[in-house]
Order: structure tokens, then C-alpha cells, then sequence
């Protein structure tokens, strides 16, 4: 059973939502999308400055064995960007809520998060789409 | 992001090897491989890779098929059916890589074929084309007299390293331990129940045993025991892409020959009076040049993938692009590798379109590692 942080909100296409102080989100992809994607080898993230709409293909994560687009969950410019992936893409394995998050977007919306999953719709979602 | 690589066995029932139960019991992730359930991997398939390059990994290969054949004219049979000679298998136990060929040239499967004995060889073809092969092989022994028996009863393990010779043969008594361990690299031999073969898919040393499949998960359990770890599909594919090994279905088909597909070697020409199927047109191919298959190395960082398109300046700018055929990430050398058919050109750097952009990749002659090194200058 992968892991799913309840303070965390998630997207159908399995990256993870962190509100943190002053309205900043960071994001990266769920444990389900780690596990399933198997060990990563290249990670690349959107610059810094760049704007960015809701669903837009804004980062790649790939493993050895297939590439994956990661879309942006909410509007907004992005503020930073994890460089240390570039050289330790496993850190999206080892802990992909943590030292594995992809980027940060001040949120154009100021930070609605209501379109978002729940950690329990969440699980849900992932228990209806292994049926 | 989309999570969504393979059809992940669960639900839908596939076909099981005998050691099915193991997989699941050491936690292996399931996936379908033509028709098979089989394991991707026991956790970390780079771990698994790396295994197997410095120690000795195993993998349950009893997905592939053995074919036994028998009859007084086997071998001129299949002088007439494989695109390599068997001729040039007089040592008993002497193994060869050849392709199957259709008479358009084009590579109905590869496989290895075993010389047992006058009137007894042994064929291993892969999982996804065992349905085609066995009809093709029966429409064609029919006159030679052959008797083409598929051997459903047995299972197989690869295991695969530096310590996988000592670490199976640690399972034998002592007589049948020195006999195993006396085969020369591309021999086997049948140990009681047994036939051992000192061949592979990974570029390490190692055997190929098949066995009884009621056997099969002693064995597998007497290998954990000796340190052998289990390795899946995953870590096949990266450790057989680094040693220039190619796959079926990705490298080679029915719409490609051997020549485009970096397997002349393979191809036996000589005797000219051989009447191989596929020989006409593989003379005429053979004439006309066309394309190749060639080795890549990825300049900058991002990873290659199979149906990528490669650009060769000057040969290809009107539009016909090569394609990758096989790419990944290669554990060892800690940069993207693959396999591309292109226009044969004198130019050593090419550009591979990476999600609408261009990356450079050097060409570079396949393999890429053997016996635990890199060959090639990264």
C-alpha cells in the first residue's frame, strides 16, 4: 500500500501539493507514481521564472525503463526548483515527499486548493483505478 | 504524470512459469511480457543489474521455449531453415546464435541452437514468437523426417556473473560440479537431470540451466542459498542493451533482415551451394547497402528510447529519418545507450529528437560493457 501523507493535496496524474507559509506550494509525484514508474535516472524541472497554467506539462521524470510528464496541478510562476535531483534522481525514490519534490509556484489563484484530492479521495482514486 | 507502462498482471490471469509463486513470495512487481506473468523486478532493477555485472544474479527465463529435434536428417534440415550453419557445429554439446528467416529476408525469430548429437539438436526461441516459430519449424521438418517436440515439461534459469559458474556448480556433487564447470564458453551439457549451457544475455560468464520443471523452485531456492539474487525483466533488458545484445521485436522483425539489423555476423554465406531460407533475398540486400544498425551513446544528459527519430546529416535531411530501436539507461557507464537503425554514413555524431528536441549521440560499436567494463570511451 504506497504511502499518502494526510496534510497533502494530490491530481488525478499523481503529483502531490504542499501549501506551504506565505502561500507557496511545493510539488512533486506520489509514492504511487514512484513505485509504479520504478527506479528514476533523470529528472528535469521547469526554470525558475517561468509561468505556468494548470495542467501544463512543465517537468519530466524518467526511469529506466519509460519517460513520464509531470503537469503543473495549479496556475502560477514558478520560484524554485529542486537542483539536486539533476544529480540524485533517486532521491524521487528514497523520498519522494521530501528531498524528491520537483518545484515551487507562487499560485496565481492565491492558492485554492479546493480543485485538488485529499489524501482519503486520494486513496480512493488509487484503489478504483486498480480494479 | 501518467502511470501507466505496463499492464500490470493483477486481475487479468497470464501465463505462469513454475516459479511464479516464488516471484510473488520474494515480492517481485508483476508485469505481462507476451502473454507471460513475469517479474520486472524485486525492488531495484539498477540493483539487480549491478548484481548480476559484479557478483551473480538469476533470472527465470522458463517463459522461452526448447525445442527438441530429431531425426536422421536434422541437420541438413536445418542448414535449409537457419540463416547461420549448423555445419559449423561438430563438437557435441557446441552451441550457435542464428535468426530464422522468412524467405522475404526478414527475421521470423533468433535463437540458439544446441548440436546434440547426429540425429538430436536443441532449439531455445523466445516467449512472444514460440506460437509462429513451432508452426514454421513444423511446415518445414515435414520433409526432412524431423520430429519437433516442444519441451513443455522443462523449466530455465539464467544465472548470470562473475561468481555464477562457481555458485551453481556449488549445488552439484562433486563429479557433475567439474563437469560444468569444465564447459567452454558456448557449450553445454546434460548433468542428470540437467542441461547446463555456458551461454547468456547479459555479457557476464555464466550458465543457462534447464531443468524438470517440478525441479525448478529447489533449484532457485538452492541458488538463494548461495548468494545468487533474483533479477527481473528490467535488469535483463539493461544488462542485454549494454552487451549489444539485441531484442526481438524492438531490434529485429519480420519487416527487417539481419543486415539492417547488426546481425550479418550471423548470416553464413559461405557455402555458396547453401540453400538457407531468406539466402535470395539477403544476396540482393547485400547489394544494395540501405541501412544499418548501429550502437549510440548520448552526448548530454536525457535517456533514449525505442522509435525516437535520428537525424544523419547530410544523408537523411530530406526526411528519411533513422529510428532508435532499443534505448535506456545504462547502469554501469551512468549514460543513455541505444541501438539505432539508420542510413549507413561516414559521420560518427548523429541528432536524436527528444520531445521535439535535438540531442547529439556518437555512434559507437556495440557492446558497451562486457564482463563487468565499459568498452567504449564516455
Amino acid at each position: 500500500m504506497s504511502n499518502i501523507p494526510n496534510d497533502l493535496r494530490y491530481t488525478k496524474s499523481h503529483e502531490w501539493v504542499r501549501q506551504e507559509q506565505g502561500g507557496a506550494l511545493e510539488i512533486g509525484i506520489t509514492d504511487h507514481a514512484q513505485s509504479a514508474l520504478g527506479d528514476l535516472v533523470f529528472v528535469e524541472v521547469p526554470d525558475v521564472g517561468r509561468s505556468l497554467r494548470a495542467g501544463d506539462a512543465c517537468a519530466v521524470v524518467e526511469s529506466v525503463k519509460a519517460a513520464s510528464d509531470v503537469y503543473a496541478p495549479l496556475a502560477g510562476k514558478v520560484t524554485a526548483n529542486n537542483t539536486a535531483l539533476a544529480a540524485q534522481p533517486e532521491l524521487l525514490n528514497t523520498d519522494p515527499y521530501g528531498a524528491g519534490w520537483l518545484f515551487r509556484l507562487q499560485s496565481d489563484a492565491g492558492a485554492d486548493l479546493s480543485p485538488l484530492m485529499t489524501a482519503g479521495a486520494y486513496a480512493n482514486f488509487l484503489a478504483d483505478e486498480s480494479k | 504524470m501518467l502511470v501507466s507502462l505496463y499492464s500490470f498482471a493483477g486481475v487479468a490471469m497470464g501465463l505462469k512459469t513454475p516459479l511464479y509463486d516464488l516471484h510473488v513470495e520474494q515480492g517481485a512487481k508483476i508485469v505481462d511480457f507476451g502473454g507471460w506473468d513475469m517479474p520486472l523486478h524485486y525492488g531495484s532493477q539498477i540493483e539487480e543489474h549491478h548484481w548480476v555485472r559484479r557478483d551473480a544474479g538469476m533470472f527465470d527465463v522458463s517463459h522461452m521455449a526448447v525445442v527438441d529435434l530429431a531425426g536422421a536428417r536434422v541437420r541438413e534440415f536445418l542448414r535449409h531453415l537457419l540463416a547461420n550453419d549448423v555445419a559449423r557445429l561438430t563438437a557435441a554439446g557446441k552451441a550457435l546464435y542464428t535468426c530464422m528467416l522468412l524467405p522475404s529476408g526478414g527475421v521470423i525469430d533468433d535463437l540458439i541452437v544446441y548440436f546434440l548429437s547426429e540425429i538430436s539438436f536443441r532449439l531455445v526461441v523466445n516467449a512472444g514468437t514460440r506460437g509462429k516459430d513451432l508452426l514454421w519449424i513444423r511446415k518445414h521438418a515435414a520433409e526432412f523426417k524431423v520430429t519437433v517436440t516442444e519441451r513443455q515439461d522443462l523449466a530455465m534459469i539464467a544465472v548470470q556473473g562473475p561468481n555464477a559458474r562457481q555458485r551453481t556448480a556449488a549445488l552439484l556433487p562433486p563429479a557433475q560440479s567439474a563437469a560444468v564447470l569444465g564447459l567452454k564458453p558456448f557449450f553445454g551439457a546434460p548433468v542428470d537431470s540437467w542441461f547446463v549451457a555456458r551461454t547468456g544475455y547479459t555479457g557476464e560468464d555464466g550458465f543457462e540451466v534447464m531443468m524438470p520443471a517440478t525441479e525448478a523452485a529447489q533449484v532457485w531456492r538452492g541458488l538463494l542459498g548461495q548468494g545468487v539474487k533474483p533479477a527481473g525483466l528490467g535488469a535483463r533488458d539493461t544488462l542485454r542493451l549494454e552487451a549489444g545484445m539485441n531484442l526481438y521485436g524492438n531490434d529485429m522483425d519480420e519487416n527487417h533482415h539481419p543486415l539492417e539489423s547488426g546481425l550479418a555476423w550471423t548470416v553464413a554465406f559461405d557455402p555458396g551451394e547453401r540453400d538457407f531460407l531468406g539466402r535470395k533475398a539477403l544476396e540482393s540486400a547485400r547489394r544494395e547497402g540501405g541501412r544499418e544498425l548501429v550502437g549510440l551513446l548520448l552526448e548530454e544528459r536525457g535517456v533514449l528510447r525505442s522509435h525516437q527519430k535520428v537525424l544523419v546529416d547530410g544523408v537523411n535531411a530530406s526526411g528519411a529519418a533513422g529510428e532508435v530501436t532499443s534505448g535506456t539507461f545504462s547502469p554501469t557507464l551512468n549514460r543513455s545507450i541505444g541501438l539505432a537503425r539508420i542510413p549507413k554514413s561516414p559521420n560518427t555524431i548523429v541528432q536524436v529528437d527528444i520531445r521535439g528536441k535535438l540531442h547529439a549521440a556518437r555512434i559507437v560499436k556495440p557492446p558497451f560493457v562486457r564482463h563487468g567494463k565499459s568498452l567504449i570511451d564516455t
